[in-house]
């Protein structure tokens, strides 16, 4: 169990992370989202009790990292960059971190086999491949066999084997009732791994839920319809909640009705249908959507991947990256200035 | 909080271990005898030592009838062949900064921070084991290098012994100060975290701060400041007759490792405070 308050990262007068607070459980694998600089890696920085944070705190299973007697057995983690030594050959490394807990040499070729690092152990790391480092940092983070699992970016320079491999893993050590923290900005491989998920932006919190229910709240779904008698069905699909559009003859988008209700009302009127197909949106647009405008680093000219609203919190919403300030959230000139610019 | 009711129970291990001194010094143990960058440091600066008292004891020697006896009375049987410290210095410097900057280069400080997140307990011990292992092989290189120049010299009647007034001393304070200019670079490396920011400024202390002090002799002030700079206050030990009047040789290698005590205390004040 992660538990963050109010934790706040600035360096000089940069912010971030701002004021995130979330809660990560045991037993499910829990995805965390965001692009790049969005704060992902600070944030566990900071669970680590690597950085301080500005205000705010954080602990693991109720008490601060630094407090633990033990930590390698409360936490296990792989930091963004391969922190290890080049000079120093794989097993040697699990050695050395090893001996601070008391932790047995048997252990260190256990996790070496689990890993698959065993041809390599005594080479140095400095020769390693990126994906045979991203293995022994998962190694160093099973050593203490460890209640709460941190994987900054585990995936990154795996090859598909070596995704796979990590994937049940994590699923596994999450079943087995530990809890499990991944970073990513991959988020077609969270939607894989993830149970439940922490998105952020900006160093600040845009979603803590399950991936079903983010994809479902970022957009709704919406279903392609092509029919002959487009006009007909188009009239016959109208209501206060629907909204149907077309751009290619003969093919409807239809939105606020299931493909099942659409089936129905044509087969009812005796409309032929050559393709009745629902969409949702992949978690991949599903993010795009909600962090359009959270994306720190943007090449010049580039609109924002949100389309008309983007949710900056659970449950509230406010326009951003729309001309219109009528949506009444914002009434602050300035802001509907500068989208009116952008 | 139905959501935590229904996760499976977490499992349960036990686990006995903890993090205490003993064991993260067996670790840092374990680091430092498995880098060869470390042991290569080490042969270096034996080798020089070893080589650059050969080669002054054997050219005094063959030299030595040939001299006039002015320049004879000037040769130091002790001093000579112990030139070698300025090169074993440079080793010894390099390694005690490496100790802890190769770990800040390479991010591997990240790993051994969240091991062991109290932070100075790493620092101890890398100070710890360094210091034994730089004393250990400094302080043998040092009687080695003695022992092989005085064989060298008895063939021509110069040889001293340990019991001769101030060699054991000098000898023996040859591995101390070494020890010492190690751990001012361990104690640098923590502080600047850079590798070659460190050896920079290991050496601009060492080896550049005296040559700028040479400019305060053609002042009253060069007394006042010269014999405290560190590592002229340091290197009397090494001394057979005292160099300046103002610095003994024991009261001189304290103050030398003052400063190394205050620069690790501040490289203890920073590890604490500041974000890995």
């Amino acid at each position: 169990m992660i538990e963050a308050r109010s934790l706040t990262k600035r360096y000089g007068d940069k912010t971030a992370v701002s004021d995130l607070s979330f809660t990560v459980r045991p037993g499910v694998v829990t995805g965390f989202l965001g692009p790049n600089g969005a704060g992902k890696s600070t944030t566990m920085r900071m669970i680590l009790g690597l950085d301080r944070p500005t205000s705010g705190s954080v602990t693991v299973n109720g008490k601060a990292y630094a407090e633990h007697s033990a930590p390698l057995h409360e936490v296990g983690a792989l930091l963004e960059a391969k922190a290890i030594h080049t000079g120093r050959t794989a097993y040697n490394h699990l050695l050395a971190l090893a001996a601070t807990t008391g932790i047995e040499r048997s252990r260190v070729d256990e996790v070496i086999d689990l890993v698959g690092l065993r041809d390599v152990a005594k080479k140095r790391a400095g020769g390693f491949s990126l994906g045979m480092g991203q293995r022994l940092g998962i190694a160093s983070a099973l050593l203490g066999d460890p209640d709460t699992l941190i994987l900054d970016e585990p995936v990154n320079g795996l090859d598909p084997e070596g995704i796979l491999w990590i994937r049940n893993l994590l699923k596994d050590l999450a079943s087995e009732g530990r809890t499990v923290f991944v970073s990513s900005h991959l988020m077609s491989e969270m939607a894989l791994t993830a149970e439940h998920l922490i998105v952020i932006g900006q160093g600040k919190l845009i979603a803590d839920t399950s991936v079903a229910e983010f994809i479902s709240r970022a957009s709704t779904g919406s279903v392609k319809v092509r029919t002959p008698d487009a006009a007909k069905l188009r009239e016959l699909l109208a209501g206060p909640d629907v909204t149907v559009s077309s751009s290619v003859e003969g093919t409807l988008q239809v939105q606020g009705l299931t493909s099942d209700r659409i089936g129905t009302i044509a087969a009812e009127n005796r409309i032929t249908l050559f393709e009745l197909a629902p969409h949702e949106a992949s978690l991949e647009e599903a993010f795009m959507e909600l962090t359009g405008d959270a994306v720190e680093y943007r090449a010049p000219g580039q609109k924002s991947a949100g389309s008309a609203e983007s949710a900056e919190t659970v449950g509230s919403t406010e326009p951003a990256g729309s001309t219109k300030p009528a949506g009444g959230a914002s009434d602050d000139p300035t802001t509907t200035d500068v989208e009116v610019n952008a | 909080m139905t959501a935590v009711a229904q996760a499976p129970a977490a499992p349960v291990r036990v686990h006995t271990g903890k993090v205490t001194q003993a064991r993260v010094i067996k670790s840092e143990w374990i680091k430092f005898r498995t880098l060869r960058s470390s042991r290569w440091s080490l042969v270096a600066g034996v080798g020089a030592m070893i080589a650059i008292a050969l080669l002054f004891s054997l050219a005094m020697k063959s030299h030595y009838p040939h001299m006039s006896a002015a320049r004879q009375r000037e040769v130091d049987p002790v001093a000579d062949p112990m030139r070698g410290v300025f090169l074993g210095q440079l080793a010894i410097g390099v390694l005690g900064v490496m100790m802890i900057t190769g770990e800040y280069t390479t991010g591997m400080i990240r790993a051994s921070l969240a091991a062991a997140p109290k932070r100075l307990p790493v620092l101890w011990a890398k100070a710890l084991v360094f210091t034994v292992v730089a004393w250990t092989v400094m302080t043998i290189t040092a009687f080695v290098c003695f022992f092989l120049a005085q064989s060298i010299f008895s063939s021509i009647h110069l040889n001293k012994t340990l019991s001769d007034p101030g060699v054991l001393r000098a000898v023996f304070g040859e591995g101390l100060y070494l020890t010492v200019v190690g751990l001012l670079g361990v104690a640098l490396g923590a502080i600047i975290r850079s590798t070659a920011g460190a050896i920079a400024a290991l050496f601009g202390i060492l080896l550049v701060l005296p040559v700028l002090g040479e400019v305060l002799n053609l002042t009253s002030w060069g007394d006042h400041v010269n014999p405290y700079l560190p590592s002229n206050a340091g290197q009397q030990i090494m001394a057979l007759t005292t160099t300046s009047p103002d610095m003994k040789p024991w009261p001189g290698f304290l103050l030398f490792l003052g400063y190394a005590v205050v620069a690790m205390a501040a490289a203890a004040f920073l590890l604490k405070k500041r974000d890995a």
